[in-house]
């Protein structure tokens, strides 16, 4: 099996521990605005908890029979904290055991877990924008209010934005680190010999 | 080619996250389009167009603003007191808050009317409800004072009102919470359905001296009545209400309310009603309630206490009630310049029903119902229906009129003013409010003539739009200029209180009749002091009466002695000057009331009670001439034993007292 580069090895370990980051910024937000929102309203999703303007949105989205958001509806926020830390102790490994397989592996635990937080986050609001108390005061017929996986959508008078916060780009940086180390050593081994013999 | 290939990854994730950054709406900025200032430029010494004439809320008067300018010119005093100018403070206007509870200081003023002859303004009277303590009260436009107030007995949140007929035969009241009444009225809350009931009461409007008096109540079922419009032409004789909670819910009314799919409009034949009462088929009930009223001649309001009001029943009187599906809570009900829409705005609607009035009278000829709700008759949606506006916007409140057949709504929850065909439904054109605005208005925009030319947007929330005071905050009212096709957002102007429903009347039809002061030979009043000989001081047992005048620059008289402790002192200030624009004020130190701020040719009283020995100043308050800082007086206190005699004076210099007595 091929021994990885010593400069790929730093560099996946380093991108594995600037994960740690993710544990002190947020990894998620969503935007609102609404006429009388200018300035916008925001909820950032951290690795075990929920900030800003979260009450705001839960009084606001109660009339249409939605749920209060609340910490304790999210079983995530309990082991996520340690599924970014097995993220991080698989990159550590794969640079320390140095070989193409350890960055498949790593790779693919990346890939899944980012699907899965994806497809998580997907069912979440889709319970979220669908489930609504029959008692609700404003109900407007076929209408369901499931917030953006990523990017905007409009419902009623609110524009609704999703996407990733520090954290949340911190993770894409490392999967474009990872790929760039993927790819510079299937395509540099090939070549790096032949420069050798140019040298010698 | 990998270079190009890489190149092309490295863009896409630029690109990606510059648009993920940078998707937030477009902001109010930039919503001034064109010359917007030159149409609100109001010359210094130039008059507005129009007054407008917008309820207070929460501080229960009316502010009296100009248009286009959005200038305020001044604060009528209605259902609170105003220490300002003594009112409610002194001793002719304090029965005018007087109601069957006692002494009510505060109300909350929700809707204006403003007086019309054959539908159009008449310029006499703006009146007002108060929400709290139910009561309608009139304001003379000749000199924009609360000229009288009537209390509305079997009423809980008089909100339905005042809503005028078009002849301003018939001011009405309808009661938003219905309550127990008549012998039973200690009832547990549970047995709404079986207890309560709602009451809509005409008051009738004396037609030369504007005097109230409630003709008969309609006793309606047990729900909310929210808002209301007189029938015009056609249906002139009909009124048209917004009742919710057809639930009959009695707590958490915010879901409990808000569960069928349709509440009603209740549509009501007034002439019949009247018809009726003319014919002695009411019942009369004993129900206290207070009638205060203003004699102009002598300014003093006098309370007097009622005793009974008319009830008809319309589960007995039949055609005078019916009801119209109409969906999800209505809040406005307006009925459009012709008389033949009548537009319900379901507040948690997403389309406005617009109903007929033709059709109304055909379906209860064909008695095409539905069924009854509480004995009451219900006509089908279909029947009494002209058309929905599609997707007009979210929570649609009320809607006013322009002369041109176009309707005006405004939309609470999408925070925006929606311009639509009333005959076609289509809608032509909408404009962003700031924020989430509640009522609207376009001069003339309720009557059989719009004045049109503009529609003001009193909204609900201001947060950014002025420089920030603090938590509490004024309200933010919108001009726009809807002369054009495009409505065209002209001017920000602040509001006092918590302004809800407003009127504009063109200036000319106010402004000629505008009282300038109080000729003196006309003053009734039974304590004036009509000039300075008349001024003096009388002892009736612990009363002391201080006929006393005022004229630049000094008090007559100025210097009174022989008040003791204990004594009632009541000063009678009647303002010599006849003039325009003299006022002359009255404080004294220690007095627990207010002061009183005295027009030209009136007398006004302020009640004193004097706790402790000394000499006390009073002084004029209103900053009436260049002498105006030397305009005081000294009153000298006794102990309650003493006998220091009962003198009075202006100028008189004495040889100097020794203090002896």
């Amino acid at each position: 099996m091929m021994p990885l580069q010593r400069i790929s090895r730093l560099l996946l370990a380093v991108s594995a521990l600037t994960l740690i980051s993710v544990y002190f910024v947020p990894l998620w937000r969503i935007l609102l605005w609404a006429p009388q929102y200018p300035e916008g309203l925001e909820m950032k999703i951290w690795i075990n908890n929920l900030s800003g303007d979260v009450k705001i949105i839960s009084a606001l989205n109660h009339y249409i029979g939605m749920k209060h958001i609340e910490v304790s509806m999210f079983p995530e926020f309990g082991y996520m904290i340690y599924i970014v830390g097995g993220i991080i102790a698989v990159g550590l490994l794969a640079a320390l055991w140095g070989k193409r397989a350890g960055l498949l592996a790593y790779l693919g635990v990346m890939v899944f877990v980012g699907l899965a937080a994806l497809v998580d986050f997907y069912l979440w609001g889709y319970d979220y924008g669908h489930n609504l108390n029959p008692d609700a005061a404003i109900k407007v017929e076929g209408m369901s209010y499931q917030p953006p996986l990523i990017g905007t959508k409009v419902l009623l008078n609110f524009t609704a934005f999703s996407g990733p916060d520090s954290g949340g780009w911190i993770f894409i940086l490392n999967g474009v680190v990872l790929l760039g180390i993927i790819y510079f050593e299937w395509h540099a081994h090939k070549e790096v010999p032949k420069i050798r013999t140019k040298v010698e | 080619m990998k270079t190009f290939t890489r190149s092309i990854v490295i863009l896409a994730l630029i690109g990606f996250g510059v648009s993920m950054n940078s998707c937030a709406p477009k902001g109010p900025k930039g919503a001034i389009t064109g010359d917007a200032a030159s149409k609100v430029y109001v010359a210094p010494g130039q008059y507005d167009e129009f007054y407008n004439i917008v309820s207070g809320g929460f501080n229960g008067q009316m502010g009296i603003y100009g248009l286009p300018s959005g200038r305020l010119f001044r604060i009528i005093p209605v259902f609170s007191q105003f220490p300002e100018n003594g009112y409610g403070y002194s001793e002719e206007s304090k029965a005018m808050l007087n109601t069957s509870h006692g002494y009510v200081p505060w109300d909350d003023l929700h809707h204006i009317a403003l007086s019309v002859t054959n539908g159009v303004h008449d310029g006499r009277w703006a009146f007002g409800n108060a929400n709290n303590t139910p009561r309608v009260a009139r304001v003379d436009l000749k000199t924009f004072h609360t000229a009288e107030i009537i209390e509305l007995p079997n009423s809980g949140g008089n909100h339905s009102s005042p809503f005028i007929t078009e002849n301003s035969e018939y001011v009405v009241a309808g009661t938003r919470f219905s309550v127990p009444m008549g012998d039973k009225t200690d009832v547990p809350i549970s047995s709404f359905k079986q207890n309560f009931k709602g009451t809509i009461s005409f008051i009738g409007v004396d037609k030369t001296t504007g005097n109230m008096n409630i003709a008969f109540q309609l006793v309606t079922p047990g729900v909310n009545f929210d808002l209301a419009r007189a029938g015009k032409g056609p249906s002139g004789g009909w009124f048209f209400f917004s009742c919710y909670n057809t639930e009959q819910a009695y707590t958490l009314l915010e879901v409990n309310a808000s569960q069928k799919d349709k509440d009603f409009i209740m549509a009501v034949n007034w002439k019949k009603a009247e018809e009726y009462m003319k014919a002695g088929k009411g019942k009369k009930v004993k129900s206290k309630y207070a009638h205060n009223v203003l004699d102009e001649k002598t300014n003093m309001t006098t309370s007097t206490m009622m005793e009974e009001v008319l009830q008809l029943d319309p589960t007995e009187l039949k055609d005078i009630l019916y009801f119209i599906p109409c969906p999800k809570s209505p809040h406005g009900c307006d009925t459009d310049p012709t008389g033949e829409y009548i537009i319900g705005s379901g507040k948690l609607a997403a389309l406005i029903p617009v109903f007929s009035f033709t059709k109304i009278q055909q379906a209860i000829a064909n008695k095409d119902f539905e069924g009854e709700f509480a004995g009451i008759p219900v006509i089908k949606y279909e029947s009494a229906l002209h058309g929905e506006v599609k997707k007009p916007g979210l929570g649609p409140l009320h809607t006013e009129f322009d002369a041109n057949g176009n309707a005006y709504t405004s939309f609470f929850v999408s925070s925006e003013i929606v311009k639509w065909n009333v005959k076609t439904l289509q809608v032509l054109d909408r404009v962003p409010t700031y924020y989430s605005i509640g009522h609207l208005c376009v001069p003339g925009g309720p009557t059989a003539k719009p004045w049109g030319k503009y529609v003001i947007a009193y909204n609900k929330i201001t947060k950014d739009r002025y420089l920030p005071t603090g938590p509490e905050l004024t309200q933010s009212a919108q001009l726009y200029d809807i002369s054009g096709d495009k409505m065209q957002l002209l001017l920000d102007f602040p509001t006092v209180g918590e302004p809800h429903y407003a009127e504009a009347i063109p200036a000319n039809l106010v402004s000629p009749n505008s009282v300038k002061f109080y000729k003196i030979e006309d003053n009734g009043h039974p304590y004036a002091a009509k000039g300075e000989k008349e001024a003096r001081v009388e002892r009736k047992g612990n009363q002391v009466h201080v006929y006393m005048t005022a004229i630049r620059s000094h008090l007559t008289p100025d210097n009174i002695e022989g008040v003791k402790v204990g004594d009632d002192v009541y000063f009678h200030v009647t303002n010599l000057e006849q003039d325009w624009d003299v006022p002359h004020g009255f404080a004294i130190k220690g007095a627990l009331n207010a002061e009183l701020l005295i027009m030209p040719g009136e007398t006004q009283s302020l009640k004193w009670q004097p706790k402790t020995v000394g000499v006390f100043p009073f002084y004029c308050t209103d900053f009436c001439s260049a002498l105006h800082q030397e305009m005081q007086g000294y009153i000298r206190v006794s102990p309650a034993s003493s006998n220091v005699p009962l003198k009075f004076s202006t100028g008189k210099i004495e040889t100097e007292g020794t203090g002896a007595n």
